[in-house]
């Protein structure tokens, strides 16, 4: 891309003397892979608006059965919440030692990371699983489908996020902090900080106003 | 675009070394967008615990008699708290990416808006505008 513009030099500066070469890793235009993830982000979130719509839309539509006043475990979804919030914080710490170039703290904080994000899905699995096991499916009633398919959708999410985050692993393992696993771990890193930013919605919209009165 | 002529600039000057260029480009240095601070993240993190903690005890320990004050409030917490992980976390500002990250950001919240909004005001005002239904109908329906 930047290859094919390099005749365009800006007017006011002086073309360089001699040819100097482009070295890949030093100089990569990182700002087009993030802005481009930035966007798919934005795109995520558009998914996220329409199910948070249709949760709105039919959070209410019970069908004679369980509400979620009934069926919401609010200390169980606070643990949850500071799980993820957790999980934020020592994502933002690895990336602070991968600017450090220390590889071993780095990995130590995405392992942490990763525990926290599998001790979320697995307390969201034990949910799911306490729910249909009280007759609560999807299958229930509108309520419950858009329950389930928001909060599923956000956990599907997070599953693809900790499979991402060991594939990086390796790759760091393998090939140390090199420039193209710097800029998938600062994508992984907007990955990340967006699903949390996702579940403030879940917890407030979905978990805290469904047990209102 | 000017990203691309300052990385263009930057190989013109390559042999001054890589922070050679002018300042105020923070974000093509080598780690790209993203540059916080053990203190930014902190700051971040502490905001967003006070700012989870405060509706889920609301909510719980019931402080408010109405449902639909204690609905507003937590909404309100949560907008501010979904601010904070953008600016702390995502570390979002008006500068980042040329601007395009902001265009980006703020498109979206109009679309969100648009969609949210939208559907919940149309969806109430279909409902009251159904058929009549009579409470032996809604029991007897498939």
């Amino acid at each position: 891309m930047s290859d094919t513009l390099a005749p365009t030099l800006p007017g006011g500066t002086a073309p360089p003397p001699e040819p100097v070469f482009y070295v890949a890793g030093e100089h990569h235009p990182k700002n087009g892979t993030l802005l481009g993830f930035w966007v798919y982000l934005m795109s995520d979130c558009l998914i996220f608006a329409c199910l948070f719509a249709t949760y709105g839309v039919l959070g209410r539509n019970y069908a004679a059965g369980p509400s979620g006043a009934d069926l919401f475990d609010l200390p169980l979804v606070a643990v949850n919440t500071s799980l993820l919030l957790l999980s934020s914080i020592t994502y933002g710490f690895a990336m602070l030692e991968m600017r450090r170039n220390r590889v071993g703290a780095t990995q130590l904080w995405l392992a942490v990371t990763g525990i926290l994000g599998l001790g979320f899905l697995s307390l969201e699995l034990y949910e799911f699983a306490h729910l249909i096991h009280q007759g609560a499916g999807p299958q229930r009633s509108a309520f419950l489908s858009s329950f389930f398919t928001l909060v599923g959708t956000h956990g599907l999410h997070v599953t693809f996020g900790i499979v991402w985050l060991v594939t990086m692993m390796i790759q760091v393992q393998m090939h140390g902090l090199i420039p193209e696993n710097r800029r998938r771990l600062m994508c992984l890193s907007m990955f990340w900080h967006f699903l949390d930013l996702i579940w403030v919605g879940v917890f407030t919209f979905v978990y805290l106003m469904g047990v209102l009165p | 675009m000017s990203s691309h002529m300052d990385n263009l600039a930057d190989r013109g000057h390559g042999d001054h070394g890589h922070h050679g260029h002018g300042g105020g480009h923070d974000h093509d240095d080598d780690d790209g967008a993203g540059h916080g601070t053990l203190k930014s993240y902190f700051t971040g993190f502490v905001l967003a615990a006070i700012l989870t903690a405060i509706p889920f005890w609301l909510v719980m320990d019931r402080v408010f008699d109405s449902s639909r004050t204690t609905a507003l409030v937590i909404l309100a917490f949560a907008v501010v708290q979904i601010v904070v992980h953008i600016v702390y976390f995502l570390h979002m500002d008006t500068k980042s990416e040329s601007g395009w990250n902001m265009l980006a950001l703020i498109f979206t919240l109009v679309l969100v808006v648009i969609t949210l909004s939208g559907s919940i005001w149309i969806m109430y005002h279909l409902n009251s505008n159904m058929m009549p239904m009579s409470t032996h109908d809604m029991r007897n329906m498939p």
